[in-house]
């Protein structure tokens, strides 16, 4: 009961999320900025208004952005909550995890080849190459977590990740280093992508979409805020203690995931975004966490201090 | 034969330009580039019998205009001189498309805005660049884009993210200004308004430039107090526009803290142009004869302690911007134009002085209230997008020491003359430094004194083959950000 609850209300919190970045962004600008919950009116507004269609598109373009949507809840419910654990679980179902955001990806990267457009061709050429590298490293990090508790489903590694010995923290924050840097690509924000600019030329993530509108927009927009949120509940599952009571260990989860955000906000605050052809280095970072957290477990658990 | 010498603003009847023939102009025209010195302009005029080229050459270090011109009767050719002085590129186009005289041998003849009248444009195609190749991909960009932007037609010839050729076709927004100034000629006030709106970012130095054109051929003696209100007006229109190109440029690397400060510091800045002549962009400021308002002492002193405080703020923000490793890391070294191109194209303005070429009106052809108070000129040697914007906050600094010279100057006195009838079959050439470069009016007028043909030329016709030269072998996600720290006017181009 209290996972479907809690289920509920991660369903409804990311564009909430979304805003709390806006509003960071805006009060660190000197400005008032929108309301937090501005990102509901516009997903409100864009669920009442009509489409266009290209007419050079097939039905792919149509299905993409309810395909996108419906994978990544999916995937959503394979994650566990901290402690309470998650709807579907299985040995290995953090492979089925990672696929469903690919699959997700790739559909919208088909969308968007699907347009003809060159910008569109331009955003999912970038797209893909950027996410060989995130996904990759992302297996690693799933991978150090196996190894440290030697368990193959979500569920289970994260109920005993806190519970391995003293060595653990070095790793956790490699891990934790490697999951927001995933979240900053994932999640199309500076430094990897501006999602702010009107220069399609130097989008990534925004230009695949340019053809789209209405409900469908409305979808995207939903799906990558989730996304932004997933990974934010991966950061919060690491950190949250598995032998906590539901309630108190609920109530830090909510706030170590807002803090994720209110950490993006910060981020787009104080830097600029990083040139195309030096993204891959910043992502590059990301493999080198994880590999570091990875060698760090095999090296105590197999080699070993004595 | 000698070419007619004269300085900035000086008015010379129409007689006195020597006429040469075509093969000579064309001669000397090349030698004087050889030399070092510009070709500031190089336009036509319709007459009865064909067509008078005028060829007027900037000679900068000796503060002097070289003019002459040549006669050619319709359906006469002449050999291009793109091939010897890559400057005179745009100006061939611009001549063979509105007297649809051809010069032989041009690199690569085509209109250059509305097209060529008589010729459809569906059985002769525009032509652009191709590049062919597996794998290469052509990118079109406009006219129509996103963001409230001016239309232009950006089409870049890629392999994967590298850019290898832009094209930039312009022209959508050709409105006929000269020859709304030619039709329009006994309307003073309506001719005032047409300059400022020749390029709407460009107000104080377009009108400024039309009326001072105006006023050298009409003998009217402009107060000093006007001048220097003038330059006043001028320079606050340099740093707005300054400061608003700071802010975007930290805008399109997504630079949140450098968008805002700029931004904010830029209203500051347009409000003081308000409290002067009621006008963010200083419209109704420039009247033929003076100023429309006047700076009354209590004025001056709100300008100038709005600039003190610009001068401190501004001078923080450029040190957080310019000392961000992020921003740096885009801004260095992205769409270079070395000094040798920016020269050999004849680039004006400040992205001229970020490559390295010492151009600057004010020092060297003086007007208004530069001639009172002379400028230094600042350049660096970079020519990147850091050069581009950093030369920006350079001359906002330096805007700020005039303002304050100028209003030093600021005595009681007229600020306006009432405007005479201007003199016959004279010619005039008014040079004006506006905050994007150099801006050139040509006034001539005919047997009754109205005005009789009107050229225009504005920095963005300078500059424009500047940017796609910078972009090439760059990434094209780095177009937004070059074209930005060029920030060069369509409407102005487009005329």
């Amino acid at each position: 009961m209290l996972l479907a609850v809690a289920e509920f209300v991660i369903i409804i919190s990311p564009l909430f999320l979304v805003g709390l970045i806006s509003k960071v962004k805006a009060l660190w600008g000197g400005r008032r900025g929108a309301p937090v919950v501005q990102p509901y009116f516009d997903f409100l507004k864009l669920m009442g208004k009509g489409e266009i269609i290209s007419t050079v598109t097939s039905p792919v373009f149509r299905i993409a952005p309810s395909v996108g949507i419906a994978a990544t809840l999916f995937a959503l419910f394979i994650l566990p909550v901290p402690v309470l654990g998650s709807v579907f679980h299985f040995e290995g179902d953090f492979v089925l995890f990672a696929y469903l955001l690919g699959m997700a990806k790739f559909v919208m990267v088909l969308a968007a080849l699907d347009t003809g457009s060159s910008f569109e061709g331009i955003g999912a050429s970038r797209e893909v190459t950027y996410s060989t590298i995130v996904e990759t490293a992302f297996f690693v990090v799933i991978g150090s977590l196996a190894l440290l508790t030697s368990h193959f489903s979500f569920e289970t590694i994260f109920a005993s990740v806190n519970m391995v010995a003293g060595y653990s923290p070095l790793v956790k924050i490699l891990l934790l280093a490697s999951l927001f840097i995933m979240l900053l690509a994932e999640g199309s924000r500076v430094p990897v992508d501006d999602p702010n600019t009107h220069l399609e030329l130097t989008m990534i993530h925004e230009v695949m979409v340019l053809d789209y509108s209405g409900p469908d927009l409305a979808f995207i927009q939903y799906t990558v805020s989730l996304k932004m949120t997933i990974i934010a509940i991966l950061m919060a599952d690491l950190l949250v203690p598995s032998s906590t009571p539901p309630i108190p260990a609920l109530g830090l989860f909510a706030v170590i995931v807002v803090s994720v955000f209110l950490l993006v906000g910060a981020v787009e605050s104080l830097i600029a975004r990083s040139r195309i052809s030096h993204i891959p280095q910043f992502l590059f970072l990301m493999t080198t966490f994880s590999l570091t957290a990875f060698a760090v477990a095999a090296f105590f658990l197999f080699g070993g201090v004595k | 034969m000698s070419w007619l010498e004269v300085v900035n603003l000086q008015a010379v009847p129409v007689a006195d330009i020597p006429v040469l023939p075509m093969d000579e102009l064309r001669r000397d025209t090349i030698e004087k580039i050889r030399n070092g010195q510009r070709l500031a302009l190089f336009f036509g005029e319709r007459t009865s019998a064909g067509t008078v080229v005028y060829s007027i050459i900037a000679d900068d270090s000796a503060s002097r205009l070289h003019i002459a011109s040549s006669n050619l009767r319709d359906g006469m050719k002449f050999t291009s001189m793109t091939p010897e002085v890559s400057s005179a590129y745009l100006f061939e186009r611009e001549l063979y498309e509105e007297f649809q005289i051809e010069p032989v041998g041009h690199p690569w003849l085509k209109p250059l805005r509305h097209g060529i009248p008589g010729i459809d444009e569906r059985e002769k195609q525009y032509g652009f660049f191709r590049m062919e190749g597996e794998e290469v991909h052509e990118v079109g960009v406009g006219p129509i884009h996103a963001g409230i932007i001016e239309p232009g037609h950006f089409r870049f010839s890629c392999h994967e993210e590298k850019v290898y050729q832009l094209e930039i076709k312009l022209g959508f927004q050709h409105r006929g200004v000269e020859n709304l100034f030619v039709t329009n000629g006994s309307h003073p006030i309506y001719l005032e308004k047409l300059a400022e709106s020749v390029a709407g970012d460009t107000v104080i130095g377009h009108a400024g430039g039309f009326i001072r054109g105006i006023e050298s051929l009409s003998d009217v003696k402009v107060p000093r107090k006007a001048k220097l209100i003038r330059t006043v007006a001028l320079e606050l229109e340099r740093i707005a526009v300054h400061l608003g190109d700071l802010s975007a440029l930290s805008g399109d690397v997504a630079y949140l803290t450098g968008n805002s400060v700029f931004g904010a510091l830029r209203t500051k800045v347009i409000n003081t142009t308000m409290a002067i002549c009621g006008n963010r962009f200083g419209r109704g400021m420039m009247k033929t004869g003076g100023v429309g308002f006047d700076v009354t002492p209590d004025l001056a002193r709100k300008i100038l302690g709005m600039t003190d405080r610009l001068d401190e703020e501004a001078g923080l923000a450029a040190e957080v911007l310019f000392s961000s490793a992020s921003v740096l890391e885009r801004f260095e070294k992205t769409g270079v134009v070395s000094k040798e191109t920016a020269t050999a194209i004849g680039m004006v303005g400040p992205a001229a002085r970020a490559s390295g070429v010492a151009v600057d009106v004010r020092t060297d052809h003086p007007f208004g209230g530069f001639e009172f108070l002379p400028v230094h000129k600042l350049t660096l040697p970079g020519g990147d997008v850091f050069a581009r914007a950093y030369i920006r906050y350079v001359e906002i600094r330096q805007s700020i020491k005039i303002i304050k010279e100028q209003l030093g100057g600021l005595t009681d006195g007229e600020i306006r003359q009432t405007p005479s009838a201007l003199r016959p079959k004279s010619l005039v050439v008014s040079l004006t430094e506006g905050w994007r470069g150099e801006i050139a009016y040509i006034i001539i007028t005919d047997d009754d004194g109205k005005i009789r043909r009107v050229k225009v030329k504005d920095p963005s016709f300078n500059n424009w083959f500047a940017l796609s030269l910078a972009v090439r072998d760059e990434g094209i996600s780095d177009f937004p950000l070059c074209n930005k720290s060029f920030d060069l006017s369509y409407c102005g181009f487009d005329l």
